[in-house]
């Protein structure tokens, strides 16, 4: 009974000695939080080399682009602290930010000389600014993102195909430059017989649950002359957000939904928008840039068959495209914060980004982006810089859910739904906005 | 045998337990038992609630915890009753609740009906009948989604196959006036069974004797169901029907995985609504106000049912 109870004890003090010095070894690791998609996997590869240098191990939490804000957000809200470090949303900065939610980075940067002028200026606006277009920086710009434009080169090359364009819209089948160019080829490919299937004309965003149409419908009115707000009496939003120009641009994106995207493409993102265009079911794909490294690489559809273009201009010959991407924050509810902000000491170095960029991530740092070689590096890297060139964001003021939410539904129903006009869906934002900025005391 | 186990229960009790256990009357005894029940009712149901209704006089926003918060009286409320869009989204609600339930009633009872004749194999007809009800929501909101894809659905296919029209024009989800309906089709294919359960449990529980006596003097087949079958399973028809429709009302899983509400505002039921108000536009106190409405206008029709199936109970 004796020796039985001592190893008993034994094993027991085995385990707890065993246990605590597993615990020591993994006291120091860190949970990043972003989402669950292709550059979450490059960063995991990538961050091996900083556990590989600092010893400091790494954990992460990716959750599905539908649950992400939702997930996180609470996350922050409820002061968690599952995430030392965060990818988030560029639109969250302001509400973070005055939330206490991210730790402020001014002082980290001088200490460590990590300078914002070394980043891509939209990118600095975008992901760490708030209040924009201040010096107060809540986020290091981690993954360069941008609506851009996929197209399939192997059609668009095809002579039986050239010939009958020319003949019937007379200039060569290519890559548009204007969206009415867009729409022409759009109309062209609409339920063509292509190798035997049924192709169509493009895939747009049209997703009605999270910010899928709001992305998809802005792309277009920016270039269109859509503005948020008087430029010159922040919040003024009558006659900017509902300017015949705006109104324009919102027609022409129904006129696009009706005319040009496959049956049943009521309810579309990023996956499914990737789905279609990798199932050759459209000639044409919009999409946030961070899907074309997986695209080029497809099988079916990458390699030569695929081609890049940038968001084309509008009618005045105004061209924006819709920023994504996210900034890297250090969350002030994290026990770790001096081992986090060793990370992204480590994540701002030239060496690093280049990586990053070589693994399928899009680093903002202007050393990477600048180089002479980037260019060609990749064939769609310069759209992506194009694109980097001409980018405009939604509201990232801390109202910005119930803002976006707004646009969502003004949006799909008009545009999916057909339900009223261009000008009564954006008079109806005017006046949800308005009301959201004076609920808030902004107005 | 019994007497002995108790005793030996008895006798194994420590003494000072024992000596305690004593002192307590029957009925503390019955609330020691139930306090952990009540406690936790009290925790997870009773406390949200009240809290909730703190809540919905205010301009609390869950996602900002910094700011203060303020009493704004019944603004919540009278905003949410001037609100067209809440309105539109009960009346989608009503329509969605009123076409599950008819549908839903008469299947399902016409299939009791027939199962109960006890013809040859209904006991394996009974089985593969229920087994829609048997699987998650989010597996039958998935599946059902590609069933209705135009291009590759199968349901596309059979409506083209009987209609003619082509399947790439076959929208149900996309289409503003299928789109409800794709809904309603899904929630009775999945419910039915569950109505129809509930029937056929009426429909034995009726004496065979009656019947007898019916025949002896001569009703007909169908006099026997109009003034025996109905009227003596109408009690678990109702029941049913109450069940499904403050499911229905509430309905949230079906809607959010065919539709997300769409296209545009189509088929944004109430559930749907309160759940952007709170969770996506993080209004927490007019959703708090939002969610008693409901509450309220379910417990109150709840109520004025049950009082009408006692009443149909009694006769």
């Amino acid at each position: 009974m004796k020796s039985s109870l001592k190893l008993a004890l034994g094993l027991a003090s085995a385990i707890s000695a065993s246990a605590a010095v597993s615990n020591a070894a993994h006291a120091e690791d860190l949970t990043l939080c972003w989402a669950a998609w292709d550059p979450a996997n490059a960063l995991v590869e990538l961050s091996k080399d900083f556990t590989k240098q600092t010893g400091i191990g790494m954990k992460f939490e990716f959750v599905p682009w539908t649950n992400y804000a939702d997930r996180f957000l609470n996350e922050l809200n409820s002061h968690g602290k599952l995430c030392d470090l965060i990818i988030g949303d560029s639109q969250w900065i302001g509400g973070a930010a005055e939330n206490g939610h991210y730790v402020k980075l001014n002082d980290f940067f001088d200490k460590e000389k990590i300078s914002m002028d070394d980043f891509v200026p939209a990118t600095v606006v975008g992901y760490s600014e708030w209040p924009k277009n201040t010096p107060n920086y809540w986020a290091l710009p981690a993954m360069g993102d941008v609506v851009g434009w996929t197209y399939r080169k192997d059609w668009f090359s095809k002579p039986e195909l050239q010939k009958e364009f020319k003949e019937k819209y007379g200039w060569d089948l290519g890559p548009p430059t204007t969206f009415d160019q867009l729409k022409q080829i759009a109309e062209f490919f609409q339920k063509r017989q292509i190798d035997g299937k049924t192709v169509y004309g493009a895939s747009i965003y049209t997703e009605r649950g999270s910010e899928g149409i709001t992305m998809g419908a802005m792309d277009v009115l920016y270039s269109y002359g859509f503005q948020y707000e008087n430029p010159k009496k922040p919040y003024e939003m009558e006659g900017f957000v509902n300017s015949d120009k705006a109104v324009k641009g919102l027609e022409f994106y129904k006129a696009l939904y009706d005319c040009c995207t496959p049956p049943g493409a009521s309810n579309s993102y990023m996956g499914e928008g990737v789905d279609a265009f990798k199932s050759g079911q459209v000639a044409m794909h919009m999409n946030f840039t961070f899907t074309w490294p997986g695209l080029q690489k497809d099988e079916n559809v990458g390699g030569d068959k695929i081609g890049y273009f940038v968001n084309p201009k509008g009618p005045d010959g105004d061209q924006f495209a819709q920023l994504g991407g996210q900034g890297i924050s250090v969350v002030s509810y994290s026990d770790k914060q001096e081992a986090a902000l060793k990370y992204i000491k480590w994540f701002a170095n030239k060496d690093v980004q280049a990586k990053w960029w070589s693994l399928g991530g899009y680093s903002c740092l202007n050393a990477v982006v600048k180089d002479p070689k980037f260019p060609a590096s990749q064939p769609y890297a310069q759209a992506f810089l194009d694109s980097m060139a001409i980018v405009k964001d939604f509201w990232a003021e801390p109202s910005y859910a119930p803002l976006l939410q707004a646009s969502q539904k003004r949006f799909h129903d008009y545009v999916v739904a057909g339900q009223g006009t261009a000008k009564e869906a954006l008079d109806g934002l005017v006046k949800d906005w308005t009301q959201i900025f004076q609920d808030d005391g902004k107005i | 045998m019994l007497n002995r186990t108790a005793e030996n229960v008895a006798r194994a009790t420590p003494e000072p337990l024992a000596r305690k256990v004593r002192g307590i009357s029957d009925k503390g005894l019955a609330w020691l038992f139930i306090s952990p029940t009540i406690l936790l009712l009290l925790a997870i149901n009773i406390f949200p609630l009240f809290w909730a209704i703190y809540l919905s006089f205010t301009n609390y926003r869950a996602n900002r915890p910094n700011e203060v918060v303020k009493n704004l009286g019944f603004a919540n409320y009278q905003r949410i009753l001037g609100d067209q869009d809440i309105w539109i989204a009960m009346q989608t609600t009503a329509h969605f609740v009123f076409w599950t339930i008819l549908l839903q009633t008469l299947i399902g009872f016409t299939l009791a009906w027939l199962i109960d004749r006890k013809f040859r194999g209904h006991a394996f007809w009974t089985t593969l009948i229920l087994v829609p009800m048997m699987l998650s929501p989010a597996v039958v909101g998935n599946f059902w989604r590609f069933l209705y894809e135009p291009q590759i659905g199968l349901f596309s296919y059979v409506i083209s196959f009987v209609s003619g029209i082509p399947p790439t024009d076959i929208q149900m989800l996309s289409n503003v006036s299928l789109a409800p309906w794709s809904i309603i089709i899904v929630d009775t294919w999945m419910w039915t069974p569950y109505v129809m359960l509930i029937c056929l449990a009426g429909l034995r529980s009726i004496p065979e004797y009656i019947y007898e006596a019916a025949e002896v003097d001569r009703a007909s087949n169908w006099r026997q169901f109009w003034s025996i079958t109905l009227p003596m399973a109408l009690p678990f028809i109702m029941l049913a029907v109450l069940f499904r429709g403050i499911e229905n009302f509430k309905m949230f899983d079906m809607v959010n995985l065919l539709t997300g509400g769409g296209p545009g505002s189509t088929t944004e039921v109430a559930s749907i609504t309160l759940k952007r108000q709170a969770f996506e536009s993080w209004r927490t106190g007019y959703s708090s106000a939002f969610a008693i409405i409901l509450f309220v206008a379910v417990f109150g029709l709840a109520n004025i049912y049950v009082k009408a199936l006692n009443k149909v109970k009694q006769r």
